[in-house]
């Protein structure tokens, strides 16, 4: 039985009370089957066993056929080099910016630039990122020929290098304003004003006070949205597709060609792949959790040496974070702002800056479906969204009042969605949502939405839900408020900016989802994500021009009202905003 | 109460199933089909196909009563992985998938493993007009036999294009390509096999430097693959190094190759549809002074199909809307390069006086080449080809560092 359900019966609120314990159960219950089917479809194939496609006996030969393909190593090392480089390199650009500008009136700004960032697809800013960078791209016309002296394109490689660099700094500005948005959530709990303003009453520098005194406080609470970083740099496809090599290509874009390959039987070594590629990510979280341990030692030693922070470092660190935001905030915009002109764009050839002529000939064309799909695509996202953070909120609240350690502890099988490659996770998991007759419909597009967006609106909240400061709670009892009150007054309304953050998270991931929509759905259901995949195909890029930027308005209202509405409700509540 | 639904619905739709549709009788084909919806998922990356689509889903509805759903795919793969799932689930009736736009790899691997209804194709009232002898392609999907379970609605042929302001003499062989490419360095691509564009021109340059072309019609075991094989890993050899990146980045589909040719960063390039550069010129998505051609030998062509799978919900519906893709008034609209410029698979010949006369009223796009330049089609070669040339070019050269 549902809480909706039980609260609608007299004395709702005490047996919702008792309902609350098993919510980390029901969470896990409804999750467990996708999670456990789609790992399941994974595991089966990647050692032989699918019988829809003739594999009936266990056996060891399709990992020995992934092991012996050639390119493996390097395709397993590119996933990993560009995992950890792109989680560093951003989570060290946003700990600058959050440590050299917090407060001051560039932030602001900052952080208004980035924010609308994260409603950009991924795929999107790939594409409008490739077209800058390429040797006919748009920094080159504009630069050409009366600076460069190019009359034709020159033969460079920028986009698509072997060593995966374009896709690593892609990711990079695609994931600070994800960071620095969970960051700034994590703030308000971390009471990190008055730490900084500590350490600067005692001589600290800047950048060094704040690293000393806050980063560890909020580097806790922003861990989970990290590994979440981790994983997903490691196993992107759609941006590796765009900006990274193909000789070979990282390991997940591998297993999504080897899913489909006209030759079925790959689909094995795609399953097997899949887990590799699974394996991949669990050890490289556990080297982080070490990296952590080990950046943690020597942190303290660095925070006990008492070093103030030379004055020539901190004003190279400072402008080190402005520059990475600026670049990332830049490259975005300015890709996007390309993707706008080309959905417009008349013929438009090197090394000419602007196209021939305009034309609204393709949003014409479009334009006119695009409403239909627009409200499916925010349908689908509300609905999944509203019931992710129900089971998020309920999980968490039962955490708080019963400690519930133990099926919290079991809740880490959450994540699994969100680490195992989406393309052999579905497999299994589309045969269950058949099995159960759940498929070819909203309802069972929204619950599959769910599986990928509860993980990220878990891992957005968990954190700062757990950091909330426990004296409110024993105050408000105190002065006669029973739990539910509590929740409803004071922790609630508390962690309004963290809750909506998390929202528009989860929000954007369901935008996002091209195949669990298209699979489950059965064709039966369309959103501007299938529809701007499926073209996207066709490589055209006024048509991806106008569906990057459909895309990106339906993520965009719900950051907008992560970052304003706090501002709004909050305007006398200066510690609320964030803190 | 969602188990219960879904069973009450599986019943139904087993029951509907049960009388599954008898080709041989059109007549009643056509009476089960009204009132059907079709969802036929085809690939959406372009808007002149979706156009098409959409308009043969609107003709369907008129006549037969057929509503059709055009569900857009990325990669045909999708559709293959769903019928996999559906199976895997049990699923043998009330399938999501009523119609599939396939040919080649795809069709071989799901005629195999059972995957798709039929025969049913030889049945359909307008097969009379296709022109099974002049075009072998038909029958033959990459030398697999159709068998009727796949009904031809499109003609495919390789063709080059190039930039006649920037490349005013292209070369029209293989050797001529490889003086060619070294004269201009880094202004040519093929996409990255195994991208069936890509595959596509492994095999014609094969084709053209095989000693002999005839073994490639059967499986590649039956022959000396090395000896067969060796003269094209001495082309690709001297040619990768001058090609777009040194070889060292490749276009991954043949839509990259236009915005290639677009963005002036390469003046050579392939297509697998005759008709594309006009489609794109009127698109603005290539130069106005793009033009096709065939090279002197002849290039590689091959049909496209739609298929049912083999538990499609829609079936009578399926077989109504694939018998209208092959009627004369759709091909007639489909070659035209107006619309879409996809080649006929009906034979002039079999057709109506009026029929005939809508073809050849048909306006020719301003790259597009006449049915006489293109000449006759080279033959696919065995899929098994296929298959050994993309594992063999991967270790070669798509895996270098």
């Amino acid at each position: 039985m549902s809480d909706a359900a039980l609260a609608q019966r007299p004395g709702g609120p005490r047996l919702r009370g008792r309902a609350l314990p098993w919510a980390p159960a029901l969470t896990l219950a409804v999750m467990l089957g996708p999670v456990a089917a789609g790992l399941a479809g994974t595991v089966g194939p990647a050692f032989g066993w699918m019988p829809a496609l003739g594999g009936h006996t266990l056996t060891f030969e399709v990992m020995r056929g992934l092991f012996d393909w050639p390119g493996l190593t390097r395709a397993a090392l590119l996933s990993v080099g560009v995992g950890f480089a792109a989680t560093a390199l951003s989570l060290a650009a946003v700990a600058l910016i959050v440590a050299g500008w917090r407060g001051t009136r560039a932030f602001g700004a900052m952080e208004r630039a980035l924010s609308p960032l994260l409603s950009v697809p991924h795929a999107a800013a790939a594409f409008g990122l490739a077209f800058l960078i390429a040797p006919s791209g748009w920094v080159a016309r504009a630069l050409s020929p009366w600076a460069t002296g190019w009359e034709r394109p020159p033969d460079l490689l920028t986009a698509q290098d072997p060593a995966g660099v374009a896709l690593t700094l892609g990711l990079v500005a695609k994931e600070i304003p994800f960071l620095l948005l969970m960051t700034l959530a994590a703030l308000a709990q971390a009471r990190s004003a008055q730490g900084a303003t500590t350490a600067r009453a005692l001589g600290y520098g800047r950048v060094t006070g704040w690293l000393k005194a806050v980063f560890p406080q909020v580097y806790r609470q922003i861990r989970l949205p990290v590994y979440a970083v981790l994983a997903y740099s490691m196993s992107v496809v759609d941006v590796a597709m765009i900006l990274g090599p193909s000789t070979p290509p990282p390991l997940s874009v591998q297993v999504v060609r080897w899913m489909g390959d006209p030759d079925l039987a790959l689909r094995f070594r795609a399953a097997a792949g899949a887990l590799l590629q699974l394996a991949l990510v669990l050890a490289a979280l556990g080297v982080w959790r070490l990296g952590e341990i080990a950046v943690g030692r020597l942190g303290r030693r660095w925070a006990e040496g008492g070093g103030r922070g030379a004055p020539a470092v901190e004003t190279a660190l400072r402008l080190a974070g402005l520059a990475a935001g600026l670049l990332a905030a830049l490259a975005v915009f300015a890709g996007l702002a390309g993707l706008a002109v080309w959905s417009v764009a008349g013929f438009w050839t090197f090394p000419d800056a602007l196209p021939d002529a305009l034309t609204l000939r393709t949003w014409e064309r479009h334009g006119p479906r695009l409403g239909a799909l627009l409200a499916e695509t925010a349908l689908i996202g509300a609905a999944a969204t509203v019931l992710a953070m129900l089971l998020t909120v309920a999980c968490l609240e039962a955490e708080h009042r019963h400690g519930l350690r133990p099926a919290q502890r079991a809740l880490w099988l959450l994540y699994l969605p969100l680490i195992a490659p989406q393309v052999a996770f579905l497999t299994g998991f589309q045969t269950l949502a058949l099995v159960v007759g759940l498929d070819g419909g909203r309802a069972a597009v929204i619950v599959a939405h769910l599986v990928f967006v509860l993980p990220y609106v878990f891992l957005s909240l968990a954190d700062p839900w757990r950091a909330w400061d426990g004296r409110f709670d024993v105050a408000a009892r105190a002065l006669g408020a029973g739990p539910d009150r509590v929740l409803w007054a004071v922790r609630l309304p508390m962690l309004l900016r963290p809750l909506l953050t998390a929202g528009a998270v989860g929000f954007a991931v369901s935008v996002g989802q091209y195949l669990p929509t298209l699979l489950v759905g059965g064709g039966r259901v369309q959103t501007v994500t299938t529809e701007a995949v499926a073209l996207a195909s066709g490589g055209d890029r006024r048509l991806i021009g106008v569906h990057a930027l459909a895309q990106a308005a339906a993520a965009l209202v719900p950051f907008l009202a992560a970052v304003l509405l706090p501002r709004l409700i909050w305007r006398d509540r200066k510690a609320l905003r964030h803190g | 109460m969602i188990r219960m639904i879904s069973a009450g619905l599986a019943l139904l739709a087993s029951a509907a199933a049960a009388q599954s549709p008898d080709p041989a009788d059109w007549d009643a084909v056509l009476a089960e089909a009204r009132g059907q919806t079709v969802y036929w998922h085809a690939w959406g990356g372009s808007a002149a196909v979706n156009d098409y689509i959409a308009w043969a889903g609107a003709q369907v509805a008129e006549r037969h009563g057929v509503t059709v759903e055009h569900v857009k795919l990325a990669d045909t793969a999708e559709a293959v992985s769903r019928v996999i799932a559906e199976k895997a689930a049990g699923r043998d009736e009330g399938g999501a998938v009523d119609l599939i736009w396939i040919n080649g790899e795809n069709f071989a691997a799901m005629k195999q493993q059972g995957l798709l209804f039929g025969p049913w194709v030889e049945q359909a009232p307008n097969w009379a007009f296709v022109d099974v002898e002049g075009k072998p392609a038909v029958t033959a999907d990459f030398t697999v036999p159709t068998d009727g379970l796949e009904a031809p609605w499109g003609m495919a042929q390789l063709i080059f294009y190039h930039d006649a302001a920037r490349a005013p003499a292209p070369p029209r062989s293989m050797p001529a390509l490889l003086d060619w490419a070294a004269a201009n360095p880094g202004r040519f691509a093929f996409p990255q096999p195994p991208d069936f564009l890509g595959s596509t021109f492994l095999k014609q340059a094969l084709h053209e430097l095989t000693p002999e072309p005839d073994v490639l019609l059967a499986p590649p075991e039956q022959t000396d693959y090395a000896a067969a094989t060796a003269p094209l890993w001495d082309f690709l050899d001297a040619l990768t190094p001058d090609l777009w990146r040194s070889g060292r980045a490749w276009p991954p589909n043949g839509a990259r190759l236009i915005q290639l040719m677009a963005d002036g960063e390469i003046d050579l390039a392939l297509s697998f549809n005759p008709n594309e550069p006009s489609n794109a010129i009127a698109r603005f998505e290539l130069p106005e002074t793009v033009r096709a051609y065939v090279l002197d030998g002849g290039t590689i062509g091959n049909a496209s199909f739609v298929a049912i799978p083999y538990n499609a919900s829609a079936r009578a519906g399926a077989m109504a809307l694939a018998d209208f893709l092959m009627s004369p008034e759709a091909q007639a609209r489909k070659q035209n390069p107006e619309i879409w410029g996809n080649g006929t698979v009906l034979a002039m010949d079999r057709l109506p006086p009026a029929d005939r006369a809508a073809f050849e009223a048909l306006p020719l796009g301003v790259a597009a080449l006449t049915p006489e330049e293109l000449g006759e089609s080279l033959p696919e070669p065995h899929p098994g080809w296929m298959v050994r040339l993309e594992e063999d070019w991967t270790a070669r050269y798509g895996l270098a560092p």
